[in-house]
C-alpha cells in the first residue's frame, strides 16, 4: 500500500538505527526459537534412542546415571554385574529378549560395546525399528569369528572404514588412549544403517572378544607378557566365558509386565541391581533439565521485551526530529490517523524483519550445534522449521510490536492535531 | 461572478492566548493571483491555518465555493484540504527521504480526487517538474540533495499537482535571493495559470507585490 511504501522509505532513511533495532529483536527471537527447537529435538533424539527397550538393568546406581552411561555414553558405571545375573534374567518368563553390554574399550574416541548376536537381532530403536546391517554379513552370521567388529554408520563415515579394514581397539574410554590392544586387531565385517541414535557412534564386538582382550588386564593395566595372541585366543574361545557386564537391555513380551519385573530385579538378592524403565527415567531427566530450560525461556522472553523497548526508544527519540515531516504530510493531505498508521507500520516492518532474521539465526544455530550434539550424545539434530505453535508465539510478538508502536503513534496523532500545519523546527 | 473563497468576521483564540485574533474579511475570485502583505505577528499563521482547515474559528464564516468550512468536522476539513488546497511553506517543504518525483505525487496519495484530475499521475508530475524548470536528472535524487531554490520549485510542483482550486504560498521566496525570487514567481505564475488555480501568496517582500492581480495587507488588522 502507499503508506507502507512511505514507511519503508522512512525506515531506509534511518537505516543505521533501524538495523540495530532489527538486530536486537532478531537475536532475542533467535534465542527464543532456538531454546525451544533444541529442547524438542534433543528430547525426541533421546526418546528415539531408548523407546525400543523396556528395561535397562545395571549395578545399583541412580536411575538417570544408569540411563546416561548405558545408552548415551555419558559418565561411566561404578560397578559391574555378573554374567549369571544375565542368564537368570534371560530365563524370566516375561523376557522376550535380553541384550548384554560390556563397556570399557574405545576406538578413536568411539565407544566399543561387547555384546551378543541378540543385539543385532532383537534390539529396537525409535518406533520399534530393528537394526539393519547395511553392508556385510547378515545379523545371523555376526561374530562368527572372534575378531570381528561391526561399526555404527557414523563411525564408518567419520573414520572412512569399509568392510575388511583392520582396526585396533584402545583400553579405556578416553579420547586419547595410551594403552591399546595392539596384539588383537579386529576386522570390520559389518556396517550398520544409520539410526539417528548413539548406536551410530559405537563399535560392536562379541562378548568373548571383549573378554579375550582383557585376559591379563585384570588389574586395570596389562601384566607384561600376560595377554593372548589371536591364535591362542581363537583356540580358547569356548573357554572365554564373559564374567561381568556393564548393563543389560531387556525387551518384554508384554509391556504390562514391566513394573513387576522391575520390582523383582530391584529386590534381587544375589547382587544389588537397578532396573529402570527408560521412558520414566527420561521424564525425571527432563524434570531436572526443565528448570534450566525454563530459565533460558524466561531470559529469552526478557530479551524479546528488551528488543521491543529498544524499538520504542528509537521511534520515540526520532519523533521530535520528525515533527517537520509530520507537518509536511499534514499539509499534503495526510490525516492524523495516516500519520499514526505510518508509525505503526514502521514498527510492524521492524518487528517483522527482526522475526524473520531471528528464525534464520535460530536455524543457523541449530545447523552449527548439530555436529556438537552428534559428537557428544549421538543425537541427530535435523533442521526444524518452527512448529505451528511457535509461529503463533512469533505472531504474538509481532502484534506486541504493533501495540508498542501505539505509544509513539498516539503521541504523533495528538501532536499533529495540536501543531496543525505549522512547520516547527 | 461567484467568489472562490469568502472570509467574513473571523476571530480565533489560540489555546493559552488571552486575546482573540481578529482577521480582515477577504474574498478571492477563481483564477485570481493575490498578494497578501503579512509581516510576522500580523495573524498570517492564523489565517493560513483557518483557510487550511486545521483550526475552526471562534466566530465568523469561511465559505469555499459553496462549502461552509467553519462548520465542517475536523476529518471533513482534512479531506477538504487534501482535495482542494496546494500548500507551499517558507522552506523545508519536502520529505528528505523521498526522491523528488515521490515528493511531487504525495498529495495524490491522500486525495483520490486530485489523483483523478491528474489523469496519469506520473505524467502530471513530469509535466510540472519540467514546467518548474527542473532537469530530469534531478527527479530521482533525494529531496535533500537539491539546493534550496530547487527544493522550493519542487514544492510548487507538488502544490500544483492534481489542479487544486487554491494554492496557499506562505513566504515561499523568503529563503531565495532576489534574482531567484523573480524567476520562482515567473515559473509559479505560469503553472498556476496553466492549471487555472487561484493563488494566495503571503509575503512581506513588497518588491514582488506589483506583479499580482491584487494586493492586500494584514497589517492594519489585529487587535
Amino acid at each position: 500500500m502507499r503508506l507502507l511504501t512511505l514507511a519503508w522509505h522512512s525506515l531506509v532513511n534511518r537505516s543505521f538505527a533501524v538495523i540495530l533495532t532489527v538486530m536486537t529483536i532478531a537475536f532475542s527471537i533467535g534465542l527464543l526459537v532456538m531454546v525451544d527447537q533444541l529442547r524438542q529435538e534433543v528430547r525426541e533424539g533421546f526418546y528415539r534412542s531408548v523407546s525400543g527397550v523396556d528395561l535397562i538393568v545395571g549395578a545399583r546406581t541412580a536411575p538417570i546415571q544408569l540411563l546416561l552411561y548405558s545408552v548415551f555414553g555419558v559418565g561411566s558405571a561404578t560397578n559391574n554385574i555378573d554374567w549369571e545375573t544375565f542368564q537368570e534374567l534371560q530365563r524370566q518368563p516375561e523376557v522376550d529378549w535380553a541384550v548384554p553390554m560390556a563397556l570399557g574399550d574405545s576406538h578413536q574416541g568411539y565407544r566399543v560395546m561387547g555384546t551378543t548376536r541378540a543385539f543385532f537381532e532383537q534390539f529396537k530403536v525409535g518406533d520399534q525399528e530393528g537394526l539393519v546391517i547395511q553392508y556385510g554379513q547378515p545379523a545371523t552370521a555376526v561374530f562368527e569369528d572372534l575378531f570381528e567388529v561391526v561399526i555404527g554408520a557414523q563411525v564408518a563415515k567419520q573414520l572412512g572404514y569399509t568392510l575388511g579394514d583392520e582396526i585396533v581397539l584402545s583400553h579405556g574410554t578416553g579420547r586419547v588412549s595410551l594403552q591399546s590392544h595392539d596384539a588383537l586387531p579386529f576386522k570390520v565385517t559389518g556396517v550398520l544403517a544409520p539410526t539417528g541414535t548413539p548406536i551410530d557412534q559405537q563399535l560392536f564386538v562379541s562378548l568373548r572378544a571383549h573378554r579375550a582382550l582383557h585376559v591379563g588386564w585384570e588389574s586395570g593395566v596389562q601384566r607384561p607378557g600376560a595377554g593372548l595372541d589371536q591364535e591362542s585366543a581363537r583356540q580358547s574361545a569356548d573357554a572365554l566365558q564373559p564374567e561381568t557386564l556393564t548393563a543389560i537391555f531387556l525387551g518384554l513380551k508384554t509391556r504390562a509386565a514391566v513394573f513387576g519385573l522391575q520390582r523383582r530385579v530391584n529386590e534381587y538378592r544375589v547382587e544389588p541391581l537397578s532396573a529402570i524403565i527408560p521412558g520414566i527415567t527420561l521424564q525425571e531427566l527432563w524434570r531436572i533439565s526443565g528448570v534450566a530450560e525454563q530459565i533460558l525461556r524466561v531470559v529469552a522472553a526478557l530479551v524479546v521485551l528488551t528488543g521491543l523497548l529498544g524499538m520504542l526508544t528509537v521511534l520515540l527519540t526520532t519523533l521530535n526530529e520528525r515533527r517537520r515531516e509530520m507537518a509536511i504530510l499534514r499539509a499534503n493531505g495526510a490525516r492524523p490517523h495516516h500519520i499514526a498508521m505510518l508509525l505503526v507500520m514502521e514498527a510492524g516492518l521492524i518487528a517483522l524483519a527482526g522475526i524473520v532474521l531471528g528464525v534464520a539465526l535460530a536455524l543457523m544455530a541449530q545447523w552449527a550445534l548439530a555436529p556438537v550434539l552428534l559428537d557428544r550424545l549421538g543425537i541427530y539434530l535435523s533442521l526444524q522449521w518452527p512448529a505451528l505453535w511457535q509461529w503463533g508465539v512469533l505472531g504474538g510478538i509481532w502484534v506486541a510490536g504493533l501495540l508498542v508502536a501505539l505509544v509513539p503513534a498516539s503521541l504523533a496523532y495528538r501532536r499533529t492535531l495540536a501543531d496543525g500545519m505549522q512547520v516547527r523546527s | 461572478m461567484n467568489s472562490l473563497l469568502e472570509l467574513t468576521g473571523l476571530r480565533y483564540t489560540w489555546p493559552g492566548a488571552e486575546a482573540p485574533i481578529a482577521l480582515p474579511d477577504l474574498s478571492l475570485s477563481p483564477g485570481e493571483k493575490v498578494f497578501l502583505y503579512g509581516p510576522s505577528g500580523s495573524g498570517k499563521s492564523t489565517l493560513l491555518a483557518l483557510i487550511g482547515g486545521l483550526i475552526a474559528p471562534d466566530a465568523g464564516e469561511i465559505v469555499f465555493s459553496d462549502t461552509r468550512l467553519d462548520t465542517l468536522k475536523p476529518s471533513q476539513r482534512d479531506r477538504f484540504r487534501a482535495d482542494h488546497l496546494g500548500i507551499i511553506f517558507q522552506q523545508f517543504n519536502l520529505l528528505p527521504w523521498l526522491d523528488v518525483k515521490a515528493n511531487v505525487v504525495l498529495p495524490c496519495q491522500f486525495s483520490p480526487r486530485r489523483a483523478r484530475q491528474c489523469g496519469d499521475v506520473a505524467d502530471a508530475a513530469v509535466q510540472l517538474l519540467m514546467g518548474m524548470d527542473l532537469e530530469s536528472e534531478l527527479w530521482s535524487r533525494r529531496a535533500d540533495a537539491l539546493s534550496v531554490g530547487q527544493q522550493q520549485r519542487v514544492a510548487a510542483a507538488r502544490a500544483l499537482i492534481g489542479r487544486p482550486d487554491l494554492i496557499l504560498a506562505d513566504e515561499p521566496t523568503s529563503a531565495l535571493d532576489a534574482d531567484r525570487r523573480q524567476i520562482f514567481v515567473d515559473l509559479l505564475f505560469e503553472q498556476v495559470e496553466h492549471s487555472a488555480s487561484t493563488l494566495l501568496f503571503v509575503s512581506h517582500d513588497q518588491a514582488l507585490a506589483s506583479r499580482f492581480d491584487r494586493q492586500l495587507s494584514l497589517e492594519d488588522v489585529g487587535e
